[in-house]
């Protein structure tokens, strides 16, 4: 083989290295999306919503009953297809503790306690101020007598209900932060340092439960949980905290009547 | 003259099966391509159907796979999303872009499973 023979061989060997060379630098696109989350429910069958209102405890600086109710209605007016039915708030924690105390084959009137607002009393034994205590008014969630009667005042719609823990957290350990100075040059820098601080804040505990106001049968329930913590020193009034809270856990909560759409983006290649 | 005839011939036959699969991605890549322009255009299911065409032709294109998953994922088909995803990273596994895709995915049907398994 003469060396202009091999030179004849190699240059397509060449020429075909380099093209599968080019063609491995792939180029690419990014696209946003938007992934649907399907809803945890099947509410078709219901045209209209009921938040009836929740057994509420832990911290006193907030009606987390009251305030659940306004703005899970708020939510869903605007952001589901159900109609919202506007009635006054069940004190479920006081028809729960008539109901422990009264005839159990006979339930009360959905609508006896509710009228005024709750008022705790502070040393009042009956107070809830954690998840032991709320255990005890469990058993109106079952009662599917009660939740059937109140059902039919409003034409067997979805009902919500459940409890509320909306309690004050503290607690103190070792956090990450970041501290400005300027060099020698006068150019700003930050270093990450870690301090032990003390914090307090507050924790949320929603347990939705969805009921069916015709038949009175519980159809789903969740748990959800969120928590904050602030520096000790910092004074957040404890309503814009639980705000804040509820900010997070809507999401979860819309999702399970509704279709969520998450946004994102993603890499198309060629 | 033979010998050259023989080399050549050599040489030939030994990209034939590599041209033949050049083909194929070639064809496959007008697919993806094609894809590509509908889907960022929110036509997703031409976007779909032509990515699906494009692993038909060429079931070793990552990238298809990567962009059908993509598609998949846009219409809420979740296990196919992910079966379309595994197969891309099984096919280039070195591939960054794909594998946050992947990794983007799985973050969203995770807090989904578990939202669902609460």
């Amino acid at each position: 083989m003469t060396a202009r023979n091999a030179g004849a061989i190699v240059s397509p060997l060449v020429l075909a290295g380099l093209l599968a060379g080019s063609a491995a630098c792939t180029s690419f696109y990014e696209i946003p999306i938007e992934t649907p989350i399907q809803p945890k429910m099947d509410v078709s069958m219901f045209q209209r919503v009921l938040i009836a209102g929740f057994i509420s405890g832990g911290t006193e600086d907030v009606d987390a009953n009251l305030e659940t109710v306004r703005l899970l209605r708020s939510q869903l007016r605007t952001k589901s297809s159900l109609r919202v039915i506007e009635a006054e708030v069940l004190q479920l924690a006081e028809i729960a503790k008539e109901q422990a105390k009264g005839d159990s084959s006979a339930p009360p009137s959905p609508g006896g306690a509710a009228d005024g607002p709750q008022q705790p009393v502070a040393d009042d034994p009956s107070r809830i101020r954690n998840e032991k205590d709320l255990e005890k008014y469990q058993s109106i969630f079952a009662d599917a007598a009660f939740w059937k009667k109140l059902g039919e005042e409003y034409q067997g719609p979805l009902i919500i209900t459940g409890t509320v823990l909306f309690s004050p957290l503290s607690t103190a350990g070792y956090v990450p932060v970041e501290r400005e100075y300027f060099d020698q040059l006068g150019r700003r820098r930050v270093i990450q340092s870690r301090i032990y601080q003390e914090r307090k804040g507050f924790t949320l505990q929603p347990k939705l439960i969805y009921i069916d106001g015709r038949t009175g049968a519980t159809l789903y329930s969740e748990t959800l949980r969120e928590e904050i913590l602030y520096n000790a020193q910092q004074n957040t009034p404890a309503l814009s905290s639980y705000f804040e809270l509820m900010d997070k856990l809507i999401p979860s909560f819309l999702n399970t009547l509704s279709t969520q759409k998450i946004r994102g983006t993603r890499m198309l290649i060629k | 003259m033979l010998r050259r005839v023989l080399v050549v011939a050599t040489v030939l036959l030994a990209f034939a099966p590599q041209a033949q699969a050049g083909d194929a991605r070639s064809d496959a890549r007008a697919q993806v391509e094609f894809g590509i322009k509908v889907a960022q255009n929110g036509l997703w299911k031409e976007a779909a159907y032509r990515w699906e065409k494009a692993i038909q032709i060429d079931p070793t294109y990552a990238a298809a796979w990567n962009n059908l998953a993509v598609a998949y994922e846009q219409q809420g088909n979740f296990e196919k999303a992910r079966e379309a995803y595994e197969k891309a990273v099984e096919l280039d596994p070195k591939n960054l872009m794909l594998r946050q895709n992947y990794d983007l995915f799985k973050e969203i049907n995770d807090r989904t499973k578990r939202r669902r398994d609460r």
